[in-house]
């Protein structure tokens, strides 16, 4: 049995951490983000979980860090300012291997920009955003139900591969009322216990190692800096800093394919439009008004790590068209994995595309 | 003497100077931490970035050495979701009050219950000695090469201000009480703070006429002086000795308590 419920997209995110067992949220109150500190504060004290309300974003990451070391599924909400101010702490958490979730319900920027319009200006930022190479996950919800769903996933996927997940929304599908249907129970998968005999940092042939948290008698030794298979710091020997760093990045790039998640619509299409986000609900409006098989769709729910490969799923593709919320960032990724041309459709002030801009756009391109 | 099972000996050699107070501070704690009985898998220490941070690296449980000023916050994640765990929280003047300051005060409002010990050597010792918030008006750094010229933060009494239930100053002379001083803290729920002075010969006393080990620990007890005699000295309107600084317990109350184990 499941149950069905008209909701904001904020209070689907905060369900989907509940349901996936989210028991520690550490915030601070930011617009258009503030809901999901909200439901957590009203929701996690009974769920027999904690909610507490740092003096500012970095503590809040770094509260959801220390938490989530003691095994606890650990969760932060923020927008574009305090998405700057945890950058730091996101870096540590991808090189100490910590899982945790942070949702970014994205506004117009840079700085204090708009507060309550939309923006998808920090699709770059949550893939480079802390200084040093490293890899992590974004998942990009379009509806009320997947702030549902895929803040459940971000989960699993922050436990599977021990790193820093990212749910990069944005005030539309945040403050967005939707039907959304909740189901009785979430499957969920825990990080895999660290093995006897084997060391707190020493990797499996996926590159993940086995997790101890604290308490569980290991004695694990966690640091931001350079560290061997022990967790104790080796900061001057290049073989040392080149395998760890190059390990953080392949468990994830290399899992592209297990990690991926996207839609295709119309594979023999010649003009694909690439979306994320709301901008695809724009573009399911463009082809239910004018169905056309010569048009393809390709959306990506999750778009770090980026699935170069869906691109090649529209073999007849003589153009894709990208619709975002920015001034261009994540077309940048599709240019550089195709040789068709890709045409960047940007939008910035915090409004959607209308159908009829992107209408204009495709009678040029076809 | 400290069961040898509490360090992690291969770790050794650890990076503090010759002649550093850091190691006096930690053989005091974990003096303490057997006092109270503690078992190593139910004790976690959390630390930021500098010297002092380094500490829970060498001791043998599980340890966090986070980001420069942010240990109290981690460890507040830490103590909320694990109340059973007991947690110590080394940290430096730089780490604490400057760069971490609002996350001290925080955590002191909090009360969250642990034990936060501050490595005071009034220095950034691991950059090579640039003037802190704990610098004393006139001491020569590498960035205060005339002389300090700004006031310095009193942590402990930051600390007492900011809501702490348990505060305590020594300094790494004054070895007995400053274990007994971590030991209360760690007795005491909510958060305890307590604030060691300690020695930086290579980069503090170099530049500050404190050249030898004893020339730094003799000027910290000298210049020391008990709550108890400061008291007496205010009520008889006697002035207070240039550069003393008080010593022993400025507060011990039961205020509301955050991450308590029931």
């Amino acid at each position: 049995m499941s149950r069905t419920e008209f909701m904001q997209g904020n209070a689907a995110c905060a369900e989907g951490a509940l349901a996936a067992g989210c028991r520690f949220f550490g915030g601070y109150p930011i617009t258009p983000s503030t809901e999901i500190a909200e439901t957590m504060a009203r929701r996690l004290p009974k769920a027999g979980g904690v909610f507490i309300s740092m003096e500012d974003e970095l503590a809040s990451i770094a509260a959801v860090i220390g938490a989530a070391w003691t095994g606890a599924r650990a969760m932060t909400a923020t927008s574009g300012p305090g998405f700057s101010l945890m950058m730091e702490n996101i870096g540590y958490a991808a090189m100490t291997e910590t899982p945790c979730v942070v949702v970014n319900i994205q506004r117009g920027g840079p700085s204090t920009g708009q507060p309550t319009r939309a923006a998808q200006g920090d699709m770059l930022q949550c893939r480079f955003g802390s200084h040093g190479d490293y890899s992590t996950i974004a998942l990009t919800p379009n509806s009320v139900q997947e702030m549902f769903d895929l803040t459940a996933k971000a989960f699993d996927l922050a436990d599977r591969y021990r790193v820093p997940t990212f749910l990069m929304s944005d005030e539309i599908v945040g403050h967005m009322r939707e039907r959304v249907t909740i189901p009785d129970a979430v499957e969920v998968e825990r990080p895999r216990p660290l093995a006897e005999g084997s060391l707190p940092f020493e990797a499996g042939d996926d590159g993940v190692p086995g997790f101890a948290p604290f308490g569980s008698g290991r004695a694990v030794h966690v640091t931001g800096l350079t560290h061997d298979e022990r967790g104790y710091p080796d900061t001057t020997d290049p073989e040392a800093h080149d395998k760890l760093v190059r390990r953080l990045v392949a468990k994830v790039e290399s899992a592209r394919r297990e990690i991926a998640d996207y839609e295709v619509v119309n594979p023999d299409a010649e003009t694909v439009f690439v979306t994320y986000g709301p901008p695809s609900r724009t573009v399911e409006q463009v082809m239910r008004d004018r169905p056309d098989d010569s048009i393809g769709h390709l959306r990506l729910r999750i778009v770090w790590p980026f699935p170069e490969f869906a691109l090649k799923v529209f073999p007849n593709a003589k153009t894709f068209l990208m619709p975002e919320l920015n001034m261009g960032q994540v077309v940048r990724e599709v240019q550089r994995h195709v040789d068709q041309p890709v045409v960047s459709i940007p939008k910035i002030g915090g409004e959607l595309h209308t159908p009829a801009e992107l209408v204009r756009v495709l009678e040029v391109y076809r | 003497m400290i069961a040898p099972d509490w360090f992690r000996e291969d770790r050794l050699p650890h990076i503090y100077c010759t002649g550093c107070g850091n190691g006096t501070i930690i053989n005091c704690t974990l003096a303490a931490v057997e006092e109270m009985g503690w078992k190593r898998d139910e004790t976690v220490f959390v630390s930021g970035i500098g010297c002092s941070s380094r500490a829970p690296g060498y001791i043998l449980t599980d340890s966090l050495h986070t980001t420069h000023g942010r240990a109290l916050a981690f460890a507040t994640g830490v103590k909320m979701a694990r109340p059973d765990l007991h947690v110590v929280v080394f940290t430096g003047d730089g780490d604490l009050a400057a760069i971490g300051g609002n996350h001290f005060i925080h955590a002191c409002r909090r009360n969250v219950d642990m034990t936060v010990i501050c490595m005071n050597n009034h220095i950034y010792g691991m950059t090579g000695g640039q003037g802190s918030p704990t610098t004393p008006p006139g001491a020569i750094s590498s960035t205060t090469p005339y002389g300090a010229s700004e006031p310095a933060f009193d942590l402990a009494e930051l600390a007492v201000a900011a809501g702490a239930n348990y505060v305590a100053r020594w300094t790494s002379y004054h070895v007995k009480e400053l274990t007994k001083a971590v030991a209360a803290g760690m007795q005491t729920p909510g958060l305890s703070f307590i604030e060691a002075r300690t020695q930086c010969p290579t980069n503090y006393g170099r530049h500050n006429k404190l050249r030898s080990v004893s020339a730094m620990i003799e000027h910290l007890r000298s210049h020391a002086i008990l709550v108890a005699k400061r008291d007496r000295l205010v009520a008889e309107g006697k002035p207070i000795p240039e550069g003393a600084f008080t010593v022993g317990e400025l507060v011990r109350r039961n205020r509301p308590a955050m991450g308590v184990q029931r």
